[in-house]
């Protein structure tokens, strides 16, 4: 077990009066797992990714964190345009003080696996904002984290782009055998990635619905063009109460 | 730099490149014009009385005047002070200005604490402090400087503290979420991203401590431009105003191109 929300309620609090954001919260993630859960926007998909890596304390309720450290992947890619895209990779070694010889090989290694390798010593403006995503994920699996917390992280992109990307980063988590827990609105993004769905409802958020998906050997692509997907879409959309 | 002749390129490129550089010199001729115009009409009507140069001065009596004050060897003496003054008070303001800035982001109670205090000295023309500075500092050179570090100092703090405040937030979230303190934020983050701001506020510093210097030496000054300025006036030697204003914008436009060039360099070697 690598993640597991027991009971979590959180509320936010603000001068103009308090927020229940998340209800009675009850999911696992299991190790190797990629999770994906989806809800309708503003209901607090990402303060559960900030329960999760230990960001926010719930305000009741427990968050067990099987060990390992988690890395986190945003929005937007976030790269410093100070710094070339190998510095940028390393940022999370710096910060962890992890700085040494074999882990800044480990991330090289990682960053050439996954075709970095001429653009290691370039800056970030000159990458396209697909392989700026891609190198976003080899800083966060630099500093070799069990669980990956990934917070809608193609919605910046544009919808080709999204595609291709989104079929990157599974493979990359995939191949190197992480924890993933991925919030998104985009139920065909949901249904492609996962290995389990969990539906949630609109603010306080809850959660509606769980789902295994075991169709279309586990590639996006083959999920995509499954004969499956439609019906999938169509039982999560109208959980979402769409 | 100079471009390697091309002549792969077409016709139409050519006459887009060749617009653009007739542009460019366009610009420059006017420019230049305009000082030979106001330089010369200048000294054309001080010359034939429609002016009268007792008044006005006249450009041949500046040119007089420097020439007098070079080879007396005081203009250098009067330079080297304002000059110093300047760079010190500068120094410090920016300095001290980035240091305070720091603290006050790093510890948001106390930035709250003193947010109106920074207002009001902001607010507060700076000359009315004048006459406590002379009590309390003498009328040498520290008054001077430190009339300089209290016009520019302000804006220094305000400008970075803007500057940090302004920082991605999400770069700061993806840091909060590796584990990073509030050190870790400022080195790896809050400073580096501020850059174009610290620029910005060398900028604004040099024009302010300027401001600054020759401030100080109209309330209080054995010596400088800003004496010899307010001296001139007082003894009705408009040539001796005239020429001391005229190296101060030397200087001035001199000490600006400084920073400009910095921060050309800056922003080069950071791939900006």
């Amino acid at each position: 077990m690598s993640l597991k929300f027991i009971d979590v309620s959180y509320t936010y609090h603000t001068l103009s009066g308090e927020t229940l954001a998340v209800e009675n919260l009850n999911f696992s993630v299991e190790e190797g797992q990629f999770v994906c859960v989806i809800g309708p926007s503003g209901c607090g998909k990402s303060t559960i990714l900030s329960l999760a890596a230990g960001l926010i304390a719930p305000s009741s309720g427990k968050v067990e964190r099987g060990g390992g450290q988690f890395g986190y992947m945003l929005q937007t890619d976030a790269l410093f345009p100070w710094r070339t895209v190998e510095e940028n990779i390393f940022l999370p070694l710096e910060i962890k003080k992890k700085n040494t010889p074999a882990m800044r090989k480990n991330a090289i290694a990682l960053a050439e696996k996954y075709g970095l390798k001429d653009f290691l010593k370039k800056s970030p403006s000159q990458l396209s904002g697909g392989m700026r995503q891609r190198v976003a994920l080899i800083r966060t699996l630099a500093a070799q984290p069990e669980t990956l917390l990934l917070d809608e992280p193609f919605s910046a992109l544009d919808y080709q782009t999204r595609l291709a990307v989104c079929d990157d980063v599974h493979d990359i988590i995939k191949s190197e055998k992480k924890t993933a827990l991925l919030v998104t609105h985009d139920i065909s993004e949901a249904i492609a990635l996962s290995d389990k769905v969990i539906v949630l409802s609109s603010r306080p958020a809850r959660v509606v619905g769980e789902h295994e998906i075991d169709f279309g050997e586990g590639s996006p692509k083959k999920r995509r063009n499954s004969g499956n997907f439609a019906a999938m879409f169509e039982v999560l959309r109208r959980e979402l109460g769409l | 730099m100079k471009h390697a002749k091309n002549n792969n390129y077409s016709v139409q490129h050519a006459l887009y490149l060749k617009k653009i550089r007739r542009n460019k010199i366009t610009v420059h001729i006017v420019r230049a014009a305009i000082l030979v115009a106001i330089i010369g009409l200048w000294e054309l009507f001080a010359q034939v009385g429609v002016f009268d140069p007792f008044i006005t001065s006249s450009p041949s009596r500046v040119a007089t005047t420097i020439a007098d004050l070079a080879g007396a060897g005081t203009l250098f003496y009067h330079i080297g002070i304002t000059l110093m003054e300047t760079i010190v008070g500068f120094v410090i303001a920016v300095v001290a200005g980035y240091l305070i800035a720091v603290l006050l982001w790093l510890n948001d109670g106390v930035r709250r604490i003193f947010e109106p205090y920074i207002v009001v000295l902001n607010a507060l023309p700076k000359i009315a402090l004048g006459p406590l500075i002379i009590i309390w500092m003498g009328t040498g050179y520290t008054a001077i400087i430190f009339m300089t570090v209290l016009v520019s100092i302000i804006v220094c703090i305000m400008n970075m503290l803007a500057g940090f405040v302004a920082v991605d937030r999400t770069k700061q979230l993806l840091l909060r979420s590796m584990g990073a303190g509030k050190g870790a934020m400022l080195l790896k983050l809050i400073i580096p991203a501020s850059l174009p701001a610290f620029m910005n506020t060398l900028k604004v510093a040099v024009g302010l401590a300027w401001i600054g210097s020759i401030m100080g030496e109209y309330i209080v000054s054995r010596a400088g431009l800003g004496y010899l300025i307010v001296y001139g006036g007082q003894v009705f030697r408009l040539d001796l105003v005239m020429a001391a204003t005229f190296i101060l914008c030397l200087l001035a436009g001199g000490m600006y191109a400084v920073v400009a060039v910095v921060e050309r360099v800056v922003v080069k070697r950071r791939g900006g």
